[in-house]
């Protein structure tokens, strides 16, 4: 078991012909997953590392009986390639793209509110993160495979490098993971740390989770009630830019202390408050995660 | 990006929102031409900076006369303003807002910005113009209305006219206001804002409603499709290097620290400068080199890093996964090569290729201490800033 996808999800790249969309392919093929085709409009009928390109998402589900997407194609594009997805009717898509705007992704949310009477809501990774693996199975997205190792710790975070940090010193402690989600680095997130927080508390298969957060927003703050309320597994986590000025951007588009919300204070304290045990050094995620399940 | 107070008020006249006749300058000998443009004393001096707090600094003056107005004036242009906001270290004002003074009979408070929480746009108002929101936001939040709207409609003018009657409008400006927020609504969307502020948005007994004060800060992710605001790409930069870090498409923030780094990855950057922090030390930058950095932007960041004379030691934390350790590590050499590094540089790399990578370092000959975790890394970079490892100590074991 795991969360959101296995050696059996059956996975798109959109944007395979682009140079990441490429060799991302060929990285998440070697690693295990089934990449069983690519779109790339006007591309249709060719292939790209031996997996065959479709005009649409449609044509491409048609044909392969995809259900998942990794989405690698220019930003300006980014929110029709995720709406291309979703009236496809793909149920895992996970958008590594950089630098979509907020309003596009605001949109995208308010199309995605529209649908949910009706039944099936796809779960949306990203954008502007790494994407999700689930070790020894499958990935999507641009994470090293090679550092993760299969177990039982659930991994979520709105980070790229630090993701693999954190996994990293997991790993070397013995500590494998059973999911690890890269939510990303912006203000409007597909997925929010509560839903996945949501995935890994009925997860059999995860016995603790790794949470890392960032200044900016309230989504730590809403992950903190959220674990309080109703997460049992025992939850570590890292909030980066405890030394972060405010009114200005860290990198990520979400990553900024806009108007006294969003500091790093409110979020250690929040996640305190519920139970959570901080790493407040970086280098010790791992080592309080492996003090944490003792 | 941010824009300034007389940037953020041409947009919102574009969008037919009254603003108080004004002029810019940015030299004193304009003052008496920018005074006869704006119309008769009294009139308003105004500070162009990016910072808030800028009232209470001082950075707001009224002039009733010419010589107030150029006392005022040589006060303020080419100087540094500090506020609550900037810092001790302050910010230089480079220009002036000359603007006609009005008669207030009421302030009100409105923005329009992204809920990140709720995932919708929303209108926020309130009855006490002019004070910091957030304080209220805090204290009295039932002074504060919040009107979420749809993202493909806009703001409903039955949506504006129950706001202006909440915040009660005078009856014979009701209208007016209504048709303004619906007007700024439609603004924040055409031009990609993350935030429109008008605080005070003001009834003045001259002109009715109008915006007193404006800020704007537009989505950085979205500037591809706005081409009007390409001569203002660099504008806010606080400081020549950050300026220069978004041209070469590196993420740099200016800190007030001694040590330099540079890292891949916004969220490691962050952390790497939260572990200078806690082992003593204050980092004098963030920066992001990208996740798919080539040798070229390694130098570039380089001389970034080493062109802002406080730094006495740089970290240099990259965890290689796509990226090859050892390409990085070549990318360092040849970068501490051509910007002829005197000071103690810390080299934690992680990741693929890593054992390459280190001995690619050691081999160099150029005395770049090494370091295998986040936490010694810091350790080391923080004493060497202190002076206590000299150059070209290479720890044993590595």
């Amino acid at each position: 078991m795991s969360i959101y996808l296995d050696k059996s999800t059956r996975v798109l790249v959109q944007g395979i012909t682009g140079r990441a969309g490429s060799f991302h392919a060929a990285q998440m093929r070697e690693y295990g997953s089934q990449v069983v085709g690519g779109v790339t409009p006007g591309r249709g009928g060719t292939a790209c590392e031996g997996i065959p390109i479709f005009d649409t998402v449609a044509e491409a589900v048609e044909k392969t009986q995809a259900n998942a997407t990794g989405i690698f194609v220019p930003a300006p594009f980014g929110a029709d390639a995720v709406l291309e997805a979703v009236d496809a009717g793909l149920s895992l898509i996970v958008v590594i793209t950089e630098g979509i705007p907020a309003l596009d992704m605001l949109r995208v949310k308010s199309y995605l509110r529209g649908l949910s009477p009706k039944g099936t809501v796809p779960s949306i990774i990203g954008p502007n993160g790494p994407g999700v693996i689930t070790p020894g199975q499958a990935k999507i997205g641009i994470m090293p495979g090679y550092i993760h190792r299969p177990g039982s710790i659930g991994l979520v975070s709105r980070s790229g490098t630090l993701t693999y940090e954190a996994v990293w010193q997991l790993t070397q402690l013995g500590l494998g993971q059973s999911t690890c989600v890269g939510i990303g680095g912006d203000s409007l997130p597909g997925t929010s740390f509560v839903e996945v927080l949501k995935a890994f508390e009925a997860d059999p298969e995860t016995k603790a989770i790794v949470m890392i957060g960032e200044i900016g927003g309230s989504a730590e703050e809403e992950a903190a009630a959220f674990i309080r309320a109703h997460v049992r597994k025992p939850v570590v986590a890292f909030v980066a830019g405890a030394t972060a000025p405010a009114e200005k951007r860290m990198g990520h588009a979400g990553a900024v202390i806009a108007q006294g919300q969003g500091t790093h204070a409110s979020k250690i304290q929040a996640l305190q408050a519920a139970g959570v045990k901080i790493a407040r050094n970086p280098a010790v995620i791992g080592r309080t995660m492996a003090d944490a399940i003792l | 990006m941010r824009l300034l107070e007389h940037q953020a008020k041409k947009l919102l006249s574009s969008w037919g929102v009254p603003i108080p006749r004004g002029t810019v300058l940015t030299r004193l000998s304009q003052l008496s031409s920018a005074a006869r443009k704006t119309g008769r004393y009294p009139l308003i001096v105004k500070a162009q900076v990016y910072a808030g707090g800028r009232g209470k600094a001082g950075g707001v003056v009224k002039a009733r006369n010419a010589s107030e107005a150029k006392a005022a004036a040589a006060r303020l242009l080419g100087k540094k303003l500090v506020t609550a906001q900037t810092g001790p270290a302050g910010t230089v004002v480079k220009a002036l807002l000359l603007e006609e003074g009005l008669t207030l009979q009421q302030e009100f408070y409105l923005s329009v910005l992204l809920d990140r929480s709720r995932q919708v746009p929303v209108v926020i108002a309130s009855r006490e113009g002019g004070v910091a929101i957030e304080e209220l936001a805090k204290e009295r939040p039932e002074a504060i209305s919040t009107t979420p709207f749809d993202p493909f409609l806009g703001l409903l003018p039955h949506q504006a006219r129950r706001i202006a009657g909440w915040l009660e409008i005078p009856v014979p400006h009701r209208e007016a206001a209504a048709q303004q927020l619906i007007r700024v609504a439609r603004g924040f969307f055409s031009t990609d804002a993350s935030l429109v502020e008008i605080n005070p948005w003001a009834l003045t007994r001259e002109k009715g409603m109008l915006a007193l004060d404006a800020k704007v800060t537009l989505d950085d992710n979205a500037l591809f499709r706005h081409p009007e605001f390409d001569k203002l790409k660099t504008a806010d930069a606080d400081s020549p290097s950050e300026a220069r870090s978004r041209l070469i498409g590196i993420n740099y923030v200016g800190l007030d620290g001694t040590i330099g780094c540079m890292v891949n990855g916004a969220g490691l950057a962050m952390a790497t400068m939260d572990s200078i922090k806690l082992n003593g030390g204050d980092p004098a930058n963030f920066l992001d080199v990208g996740g798919g950095a080539d040798v070229n932007q390694v130098r570039e960041a380089f001389k970034l890093i080493v062109a802002d004379r406080k730094v006495k030691a740089i970290l240099v934390n990259i965890f290689g996964g796509i990226m090859k350790c050892d390409v990085i590590a070549q990318g360092i050499i040849q970068a501490t090569q051509s910007v002829k590094l005197k000071i103690p540089l810390v080299v934690r790399l992680e990741g693929t290729n890593v054992e390459r990578g280190r001995k690619m370092l050691a081999d160099s000959g150029l005395g770049f201490i090494t370091a295998t975790d986040m936490d010694e890394a810091a350790k080391k970079v923080v004493a060497a800033a202190r002076g206590l490892s000299p150059k070209g100590t290479v720890p044993k074991g590595v």
